[in-house]
């Protein structure tokens, strides 16, 4: 059991906490994941790291409520605790000191960038974070960020903080020289649709860009192949060759394609879950 | 001596078009008339070679004779003193392989059916009290068995009755490595294995799961900073190896240990009161021939597929399964294509799986393997119909561990190197065994191999060498 130290409410379907789970912070880097379980019968679901105190021992994660799971997880507060959570798993994000890095963060993803911002920042290198919502009530972590990078950029769709418009019109602006000027390198974490759309800008204009993939997993240590992903035109496991890929190798359409295997399911599942809700 | 009947005693078994729809085991088991009368055909040879065919050499005649007998407790005592897993044993060794192989009455009749008898006696031991802990003094070495799988569990077992404090590191939720993702309840009820591991713990055994040695904490960790004084590794050979054909990353597509887990482990036969669902076409093809293969076809007619398919190159000769496990699937109406290989599978705008293209094959010479091997046959090339392809060919010891361990040797096919029975890999204190050393093999040699290692790590640690 993996007690919750904190809680905090970041959107109303976002939530932070962070969890006692000494061994994993100690062990784990940016770019790495976890995998927890909240019940008996309960899935297995990956979630990105979003920061980690080694020293105090604590493991921070942030979780958007979509389906069942991380609906029962957003329903647990400080004190109570969770089943199962295993990590850090995965390889952490290794990048050549000294150039620019760019991470841009898509809905809760852009909590995963925090520690990477804060050690890249922390070792001198020039740091910049695009982060983009529907309004500013929906960004999230913007004051840790801020602190954690050089440069932070936000973006909302309703313009009613920073600039006006989706984080790759302002991503485009910023090849072309604005602000704090093109990146060495881009780390996009978020949905699917949205490291595309990244990778679609970045990539042609030349600059390295690693891309967090999220696929369907179960154990998160290479045995069940759930996770493969094509890249450059062979399998790669998510979970140990992973979780970042060179964006220029993936086939997004095909992980795109295999993220929806069970939307019908997961849609079943969070449904019985309203309606027992209603029950009670 | 009185003339042996030639027939094996029936083993009880559920109608195989009602347990073809649920996941209840399949086997029901002696109870003691039949044992005693499959007991009465044993030749109590003086040259017993059975116990030449069993990987941990259980004094067969004489366990068999206490059945005889009536003296359980006996029969009892002497299959777990030779073998920590009996009930796990008895129900998913490939006797025909190993001990009713080398029988005396194969020569004329049926063998005895040893792995009946010995199920039958673990599951009379499991009707009794719980074992007191063993009168051993504690010793004050700790030593860190990493997977849970039946090497590490056999090994951890065998050094907490010597009196070590053992811990368990399993990198999944719940200990068993393949005997619980991996064999289906029908095959391998899960309280028989929840019950064998509870055993092993009254020995003193610890077990903490999700923690992976590799990544969680290093294996270095464990002698420098949790004061560990020797090594178990036990990880098994649970990378999933693919065909490497176009169309096999389709949705619809699995790896045979994805499907198993997703029914073994998640429970997805219980969805949505579990969360972990998996979806199964009307038709279901498996790859490949051997008891996974075999595990995931029936497993596949449970979970609601009108037809079940196995798919192999070679044929029944070369097939790898288990005969009773090949029996069961015939009854169960699982189809059997031999001599047909994949090509291809086909799917459908949306990119899930329709079908599969496949080749017909004929034998030829034997490969380097010894099997004849198989040759395509020009032409012959046709299409399945199917919406599930499950992928059984073979796994591959995890690469994970050795990737973070400094000095820690893998031959080519990512198997550790050990010198001598005992497992001593390239590291000093460090030992391995099963799946993890020979690629994928037996619950037993895997068995066998941990209970060796306990052994040459006492003698190591009691400085007896």
């Amino acid at each position: 059991m993996y007690k919750i130290i904190e809680k905090r409410q970041l959107t109303p379907v976002t939530k932070l906490f962070r969890i006692d789970a000494p061994l994993i912070a100690a062990a784990a880097r940016a770019g790495q994941f976890v995998i927890l379980r909240l019940r008996d019968g309960g899935e297995r679901i990956p979630l990105t790291i979003a920061d980690y105190d080694a020293k105090a021992g604590i493991l921070t994660i942030v979780v958007q409520e979509v389906g069942a799971t991380t609906r029962r997880l957003g329903a647990l507060n400080a004190g109570e605790s969770i089943l199962d959570i295993v990590g850090p798993l995965g390889n952490p994000i290794e990048l050549p000191a000294g150039g620019h890095v760019l991470g841009v963060g898509g809905g809760f993803g852009s909590a995963a960038l925090l520690c990477l911002m804060r050690d890249l920042t922390a070792r001198g290198d020039k740091t910049t974070v695009v982060m983009g919502a529907r309004n500013k009530d929906l960004l999230i972590l913007a004051d840790e960020l801020k602190a954690a990078c050089k440069n932070l950029e936000l973006c909302t769709d309703d313009g009613s903080v920073g600039f006006k418009g989706f984080v790759t019109e302002r991503l485009k602006q910023l090849i072309a020289g604005d602000g704090p000027g093109k990146p060495d390198h881009v780390v996009a974490i978020g949905p699917m649709i949205m490291m595309k759309a990244v990778a679609d800008i970045t990539v042609p204009a030349g600059i390295h860009t690693l891309v967090s993939m999220d696929p369907l997993m179960i154990d998160g240590t290479g045995m069940c192949g759930g996770c493969r992903v094509t890249v450059k035109g062979a399998n790669k496991f998510a979970c140990v060759h992973g979780p970042c890929f060179d964006a220029s190798e993936v086939d997004f359409v095909e992980a795109m394609r295999r993220n929806k295997m069970y939307v019908k399911e997961q849609e079943q599942a969070a449904a019985r879950l309203t309606a027992a809700g209603a029950s009670n | 001596m009185p003339v042996k009947r030639a027939e094996k005693t029936h083993m009880p078994q559920r109608a195989a078009q009602v347990r073809n729809k649920d996941f209840v085991e399949v086997n029901n088991g002696y109870n003691m008339e039949r044992a005693k009368f499959e007991a009465d055909r044993c030749l109590r040879c003086q040259d017993a070679k059975c116990i030449d065919g069993c990987p941990v050499l259980i004094p067969i005649p004489d366990f068999i004779h206490a059945i005889q007998q009536g003296d359980m407790p006996k029969a009892a005592s002497l299959l777990r003193t030779a073998n920590p897993l009996p009930a796990i044993c008895g129900r998913v060794c490939p006797q025909e392989a190993q001990c009713e192989l080398t029988c005396h009455m194969v020569k004329r009749f049926n063998p005895v059916a040893i792995g009946h008898l010995e199920r039958f006696v673990a599951d009379w031991e499991r009707t009794q009290p719980d074992p007191k802990p063993p009168a051993v003094a504690k010793k004050s070495q700790k030593v860190a068995v990493i997977g849970a799988g039946p090497a590490g569990l056999v090994c951890a077992g065998e050094l907490g009755r010597m009196g070590y404090s053992v811990t368990v590191f399993e990198g999944l939720h719940a200990p068993g490595g393949v005997l619980r993702y991996g064999i289906p309840e029908f095959r391998l009820p899960k309280n028989i294995l929840d019950w064998e591991i509870g055993i092993l713990k009254t020995l003193g055994v610890e077990i903490r799961c999700n923690v992976i040695v590799g990544r969680t904490i290093k294996l270095d960790d464990l002698f420098e900073k949790m004061g560990y004084s020797a090594v178990f590794i036990g990880t098994g050979a649970g990378l999933p190896q693919f065909l490497g054909i176009p169309g096999e990353n389709l949705n619809g597509v699995y790896s045979a240990n994805e499907f198993l887990t997703r029914i073994n482990l998640m429970r997805a036969y219980q969805f949505p009161d579990s969360d972990t669902p998996l979806k199964v076409g009307k038709t279901v093809a498996v790859i490949g021939s051997g008891n996974t293969a075999m595990d995931a076809a029936r497993s596949a007619l449970r979970m609601g597929a009108e037809k079940s398919m196995i798919v192999y190159r070679r044929t029944i000769k070369e097939m790898t399964a288990r005969i009773e496990e090949y029996h069961h699937a015939i009854e169960e109406g699982v189809e059997f294509h031999w001599l047909t290989n994949p090509l291809e599978v086909l799917g459908d705008k949306d990119g899930w799986v329709k079908g599969m293209k496949v080749q017909k094959m004929k034998l030829g010479e034997p490969d380097a393997s010894g099997r004849a091997r198989p040759v395509p046959i020009e032409g012959s090339e046709f299409i399945m119909d199917v919406e599930n392809v499950v992928l059984a060919i073979g796994t591959t010891p995890n690469p994970l561990l050795v990737s973070t361990t400094k000095g820690l040797e893998s031959n080519k096919k990512g198997c550790l190197v050990v010198k001598g029975e005992g497992g001593l890999t390239s590291r000093d204190k460090v030992y391995a065994g099963g799946d993890a050393v020979t690629g994928a093999a037996t619950v037993i040699l895997a068995a066998g191999a941990g209970k060796a290692a306990a052994f040459e790590i006492d003698k190591m640690l009691s400085g007896k060498k």
